[in-house]
């Protein structure tokens, strides 16, 4: 019965054995393995993709308009809002180019902080990234245990800042404030059984048949296409690249600090995984070793120059010149010498690269931000001919996008 | 860091001769201009040069200078992971005229170039498919040059009769501000309206 319903089809058509099995399919925008808003049309043979084509733009805010008419603290907190799953690490990338063009260099204690926070930033995004992933491909435990341990260092975030996420807290000459005493102990408490939660997840999911067959040899990336693409981050380092800015071109103290950077083989998803579990035991390292430079080495943790930073508050309820710089930083916002400049940080999901071109006035002229997951998007099509439907998710998983940083 | 910068420099300028309109190391960055006819070229040779080596391309975007002549800088940055260096190369360019794509070189370039035609309406000779990728469907005008307002020209809602989102012209509730905190003492270039000396100051200046 149903065969001869079929065979009637085909004759209405006139179409040949096989035509019919060709079609378009739109996936998303909303759609819970598309990490955001993303639609993607699929050019489909059957169950297998001949063709990607990503509709981007869905989350676009006009970033870089807007930080035009903005002063340069102004500026900082929109590249919260950029990869809002590891905020600080955009930040990062701003305060250094603007520190660059400003020729200044930040306390060491300053520094540290800023590690300590960036590391936990790459916390954040990967076990966002490892344990989501792990979801698209149908487990839903990892994300469970997960989200729990996300939940502890947004406290962190939240302790140090304020603001569970959007923390404006690493700014051009230094961060915020001081961290108390307390937090830096708590942090370092934090992280020797945050390894034992790493073991855990991946007792779940690194030796699980279902999770193997996902991902072993899906979405393989050979190293020279890798660079041809502009690849960056675990997408380099799964396919073999031993690149990592913080060892290549360091910045900060990270050439002072102990670590490893694991690489992949084989250049699939499976090797992305693993390598993003490693890296989070070597944050955690890194994390220690700032905690402990931290509960000795005290300091400013900003450059003492009141024409950039900020004076304390009591110091202007004395000083008439605190006030007066008080004001002045917070409307007019302090001038940044003619230039142009390129800076970037080793953010968890690449390389986050901000090039600030500055006119001599108290706004960015141009502020390009060049954000690792959308290089990585657009490889979709290159990444996912020839697969299956269903690899399409684990292939979106395993390159790590967020649409914050991708649409801007 | 500085003095392999300059030889680097150096050598591109003996190697690209007359293509080369320019080279400048500054902060610790080497940035080169070309002429955009070559711009295929030079990209190659970087890539492919054994003492260049860029094999990374890292971005591309526009930047909009309007009271130039040819308003738009085109600026490649590219990276170079075995020799571990980076370079930014710059184009000038205009409206009308288009830049050679180099979608053939880099893959990567692809997405870079829609980019900064949907933003800042550079056009892109030989690109495959060079349609917007930021903006909505159908939107007008390049919002990133200097001459589009921050505010935009359109807003959309969702219209409860017509059962679809709707298109209409920008209506702010009290005037768009921008104040101008540029203090009179540092920074400021123009005269404040109404200061009768402003000239004579200028004048005094000029005179060493």
């Amino acid at each position: 019965m149903a065969e001869t319903e079929i065979r009637d089809a085909d004759a209405d058509s006139g179409k040949r054995d096989g035509d019919d099995r060709k079609f378009t399919i739109n996936f998303g925008p909303q759609h819970p393995a598309a990490h955001g808003v993303l639609r993607l049309v699929l050019e489909l043979d059957g169950e297998v993709v001949e063709r990607v084509d990503p509709h981007i733009g869905l989350l676009h805010r006009g970033t870089e308009k807007l930080i035009e008419y903005k002063t340069y603290l102004q500026a900082l907190p929109y590249f919260d809002r950029l990869d809002y799953v590891a905020p600080m690490n955009q930040e990062h990338g701003f305060s250094l180019a603007v520190e660059k063009l400003l020729g200044v260099t930040v306390p060491k204690r300053a520094q540290l902080i800023r590690v300590l926070y960036s590391e936990i930033g790459r916390l954040l995004s990967h076990l966002l990234n490892v344990t989501t992933q792990a979801m698209d491909v149908g487990a839903l435990t990892p994300p469970l245990w997960g989200f729990e341990e996300r939940e502890k260092l947004m406290v962190f975030y939240e302790r140090a800042s304020g603001s569970r996420m959007h923390a404006a807290y690493i700014r051009p000459g230094g961060v915020h404030q001081d961290l108390p005493p307390e937090l830096v102990a708590d942090i370092y408490a934090f992280c020797d059984p945050f390894l034992k939660v790493c073991d855990d997840i991946e007792s779940l999911l690194t030796d699980n048949r279902i999770f193997k067959q996902r991902n072993v040899d899906i979405g393989v990336v050979s190293l020279a296409d890798a660079w041809a693409y502009g690849f960056s981050g675990v997408m380099v380092r799964g396919s073999g690249a031993a690149w990592d800015l913080r060892k290549s071109q360091p910045y900060e103290c990270y050439d002072e600090l102990k670590f490893d950077i694991p690489i992949g083989k084989h250049g699939d998803c499976y090797d992305r995984y693993l390598c993003r579990m490693e890296e989070m035991r070597q944050s955690v390292k890194i994390m220690k070793q700032a905690c402990e430079r931290l509960a000795t080495e005290i300091g400013p943790v900003n450059v003492e120059n009141h024409k950039m930073v900020p004076p304390k508050r009591a110091e202007m309820k004395s000083s008439m010149e605190a006030l007066i710089h008080h004001f002045k930083l917070y409307t007019e916002g302090y001038h940044v010498p003619k230039g142009e400049v390129y800076a970037a940080v080793e953010a968890p999901k690449g390389e986050f690269g901000v090039y600030l071109v500055a006119d001599g006035s108290n706004r960015p002229y141009r502020c390009k931000i060049r954000a690792p997951s959308f290089v990585h998007l657009q490889a979709m099509d290159f990444l996912c001919r020839g697969h299956m439907l269903a690899d399409v998710s684990a292939v979106l998983g395993s390159i790590d996008i967020v649409f914050g940083e991708i649409d801007r | 860091m500085d003095d392999a910068l300059n030889k680097l420099a150096a050598y591109l300028a003996d190697r690209l001769g007359a293509k080369l309109i320019g080279s400048e190391v500054a902060l610790g960055e080497l940035t080169i201009e070309v002429g955009r006819q070559h711009i295929s070229e030079i990209i190659t040779f970087l890539r492919d040069d054994s003492l260049c080596r860029f094999g990374c391309l890292i971005d591309i975007c526009g930047a909009d200078y309007p009271e130039r002549e040819e308003r738009f800088d085109v600026i490649y940055h590219l990276l170079s992971p075995w020799l571990n260096h980076r370079i930014r190369v710059r184009i000038k360019t205009d409206e009308a005229s288009p830049v050679p794509s180099i979608v053939g070189v880099f893959p990567a370039a692809n997405w870079f170039e829609r980019e900064a035609y949907d933003l800042y309406g550079i056009l892109f000779e030989g690109h495959p498919d060079l349609r917007r990728l930021l903006t909505d469907y159908g939107f007008q005008g390049h919002p990133l040059r200097k001459d589009f307002p921050l505010t935009g020209f359109v807003e959309l809602r969702y219209d409860d009769e017509l059962k679809r989102v709707v298109y209409e012209p920008v209506k702010l509730m009290q005037e768009y501000r921008s104040f101008d905190f540029l203090s009179p003492w540092e920074g400021m270039d123009s005269a404040i309206p109404g200061d009768e000396k402003a000239g004579v100051a200028r004048d005094k200046d000029a005179k060493p």
